[in-house]
């Protein structure tokens, strides 16, 4: 499949991403837009691995070809624990103000 | 007679170990103690000086050097001392007077607490040491260190009442119009190291060495130094100080701005002689400079009513004529002059203290009067010295003003009428004020005439002494046309002025030229003096009028300090002020600061950026994104 159909789908999941996070104010949306931006980023370094294998031009590299491939599977690791963190703030969030409204946490300021 | 030179340095030495032992003991050491350990060791001075001075008067002299001061390469600068005939003549006046002052100070300043009474011997010890150093010093340098030292014991003494802030005004002002005088002294003396590369009388002042210098620099080096002497013997126009020196205890003034301080600029000048001699144009500098002195302290003398401040102008004129003495090349005649000032300046200083002490600190003359019948002693030597100063034969004064005047005819008629109208006018003044003080009714207060008194023997001792010394003090120098070989002085101190004499052409003058000046001069200061006995025996304050007119300027000081104040004192401090200002405040502070506070400012303004909202961090960070990557875009190409 060409490379260009990878790019243009990781490219408009990540502005979706970005719209949600600029747009949206509901915490856990918030959060699921930025988990989208970074799984568009995962699904375009997977793209561009399989790409370089497939040309032959990674055999000149001192790595494997499939090395982001496996890198992919650290990332989600990281995003899964990432994500457990960020949930637990948000439920603090929502015990403390009983809303999870972002626009809430500038109260953080005072 | 063993050599007593091998002990000079004990000259200095004991009146600055008595300044130790009094300074660091001043807690504990009773009046009595300090009073006595700070005359005791004046008094050995005194002792050590009296038999330098007679190996010095069998023609013995000497350069002692005792290790060195400065040593750089082929530059040296020795710690010596030299004894000769001015010198040893110097040591006798200062020791001499020196020791009846402190002798003197340990009585009228009997009031004074313990601690402030050591301190004050303390002080007047080390000014002994400073002007000893000064006197003796082998050199220029070793000269300046005394010549620092007593401005400084000065300062120190003039403002001894510390607490009064007037009395403290008047120490620094004569701190720092010494120090101007000093800067030229300093300048001096580097010109002649840049010419000669030596300090040291003895290598300056041979032959080769003055041959070496163009006639340039003799005028510049003479000038300098006389710059010095101006400010350190009050002169036109660094004179102000010394009257308001008087703030300090009357004995400080009988010692330090009569008697021997003040003298060190015409030691110095009559030490380098041979320059001067030289350098005609500073001469005339200097004759012209010490006449002014002369005329116009007189003048301001007519008219004070403190009995100190007539003192402090007829010290600045008498000052003026050693001046003119040097500038018309009577070396002797201004030594001289100085030596029998010496002793009836110092006279009548204490003779004023002593008025003082028995008015209970009152020093208007006004209020005076009468005290001849209080005060017999103080009365009888005040007296002596008046007529000593008025310059009546056969008394001190005669001969040694005679001598500079006489001299003076000789280089100009003018500067001898000009001599003889000041020497009218110090007639004039000195009995104006004993005629105020002594003679006619009481005009103080009742409780102050209750107080008077005759000054115990501490104070007397010293004034009969000097009173003695003051109608003696001139016989050793009797003019030749009185007695063949009667100017014992001239021919002691001979050696020193020889090579000025080698220069100069002597002006013979006829012994009835001679008799005649001396006749006119003598008759018309006792015209003056009769005058001024006349005019205020009948003296009461309230037929005294205001000052109008002339009068007024005289009594203003022809308003000299105004004068400075206006063109020196005040747009310095204009300056001062728009450097502290402007320059200071607004400039070096002002960038200062204002980094400080652009700071503050940018960081507040930046401050709005943290505002809390995710929202805007994440869209301020998606706009950085996209502007990196169109930079990278054009980057690129």
């Amino acid at each position: 499949m060409d490379i260009k159909a990878y790019i243009a789908l990781s490219l408009t999941l990540f502005i979706i991403g970005i719209i949600g996070v600029l747009t949206r104010r509901n915490a856990i949306i918030v959060f699921m837009c930025v988990e989208l931006m970074l799984n568009a980023v995962n699904l375009l370094m997977v793209a561009f691995s399989n790409m370089h294998q497939a040309s032959g031009a990674a055999k000149a590299l001192p790595t494997f070809a499939s090395d982001a491939q496996i890198f992919v599977f650290f990332i989600m690791i990281v995003a899964a624990a990432e994500v457990s963190v960020g949930l637990a703030i948000i439920v603090m969030l929502y015990r403390n103000t009983h809303n999870i409204d972002v626009s809430f946490l500038n109260r953080l300021k005072n | 007679m063993s050599n007593i030179f091998k002990f000079i340095w004990l000259i200095p030495l004991l009146p600055l170990l008595g300044f130790l032992i009094t300074g660091l003991g001043r807690n504990f050491l009773s009046k009595t103690a300090a009073g006595f350990v700070g005359s005791a060791v004046i008094f050995a001075s005194f002792v050590i000086s009296v038999l330098a001075f007679l190996q010095v008067k069998n023609g013995d002299t000497a350069a002692v050097q005792y290790f060195d001061l400065i040593n750089i390469k082929a530059f040296k600068i020795a710690f010596e001392f030299k004894i000769d005939q001015l010198s040893s003549l110097f040591l006798l006046i200062i020791t001499g007077v020196g020791f009846l002052i402190h002798v003197y100070s340990t009585s009228y300043m009997h009031d004074e607490p313990t601690k402030d009474f050591s301190k004050y011997f303390s002080y007047l010890n080390l000014f002994v040491f400073s002007m000893l150093v000064l006197v003796m010093g082998g050199n220029y340098v070793i000269m300046f260190i005394g010549w620092e030292g007593v401005g400084l014991c000065s300062y120190l003494l003039i403002g001894y009442w510390f607490k009064n802030n007037e009395y403290t005004n008047a120490a620094k002002k004569a701190f720092i119009m010494n120090r101007i005088g000093d800067l030229g002294f300093l300048l001096a003396v580097f010109w002649l190291i840049t010419k000669l590369g030596t300090v040291s009388y003895d290598e300056v002042f041979t032959a080769a060495n003055i041959a070496k210098l163009s006639i340039e620099d003799i005028t510049a080096i003479t000038s300098l130094f006389f710059i010095g002497a101006i400010g350190k013997s009050a002169q036109i126009p660094l004179y102000s100080w010394l009257p308001d020196a008087m703030a300090g205890p009357t004995p400080v003034s009988a010692l330090i701005h009569a008697a021997t301080m003040v003298t060190a600029g015409i030691y110095m000048i009559a030490r380098s002689n041979i320059l001067y001699t030289m350098a005609p144009a500073t001469q005339h500098v200097i004759a012209i400079v010490g006449l002014t002195t002369a005329i116009v302290a007189a003048t301001i003398a007519i008219k004070q009513n403190d009995i100190k401040k007539v003192l402090a102008y007829s010290t600045v004129s008498q000052l003026g004529y050693m001046f003119l003495g040097l500038g018309v090349g009577a070396y002797t005649g201004a030594v001289f002059h100085v030596m029998t000032h010496a002793f009836f300046k110092a006279l009548l200083f204490l003779g004023a203290g002593s008025v003082i002490h028995a008015m209970s600190g009152e020093q208007d003359m006004r209020n005076m009067g009468g005290l001849k019948k209080y005060m017999s002693i103080t009365h009888i030597t005040f007296l002596i010295g008046c007529i000593a100063i008025a310059g009546m034969p056969p008394f001190s004064g005669f001969f040694s003003k005679d001598e500079i005047l006489a001299a003076a005819f000789a280089e100009h008629p003018l500067l001898w009428v000009a001599g003889v109208a000041g020497a009218m006018m110090t007639a004039f003044y000195m009995f104006r004020l004993y005629t105020m003080t002594f003679l006619g009714k009481f005009r103080g207060t009742q409780e102050q005439e209750h107080h008077l008194h005759e000054s115990p023997g501490a104070i007397t001792f010293p004034l009969i002494v000097l009173a003695i010394l003051a109608i003696m003090g001139g016989w050793i120098g009797i003019p030749e046309i009185f007695i063949h070989g009667g100017h014992k002085l001239e021919a002691f101190l001979e050696p020193i002025f020889a090579g000025s004499n080698a220069i100069t052409v002597k002006h013979e003058m006829s012994h009835n030229t001679e008799f005649l000046l001396m006749g006119i001069s003598v008759l018309l200061s006792l015209f003056a003096l009769l005058f001024g006995l006349k005019k205020f025996s009948n003296y009461n304050k309230q037929s005294d009028k205001e000052n109008t007119g002339f009068a007024k300027v005289l009594e203003d000081k022809w308003y000299f300090d105004e004068l400075y104040k206006k063109i020196i004192t005040r747009p310095l401090r204009n300056v001062s002020l728009f450097f502290n200002n402007v320059i200071e405040k607004k400039g070096i502070d002002g960038v200062v600061n204002g980094t400080g506070k652009f700071i503050n400012y940018g960081s507040r303004q930046l401050r709005w950026l943290q505002s809390g909202q995710v929202g805007a961090y994440v869209l301020l960070m998606v706009i950085g994104m996209l502007v990196l990557f169109i930079l990278q875009l054009f980057i690129k190409n």
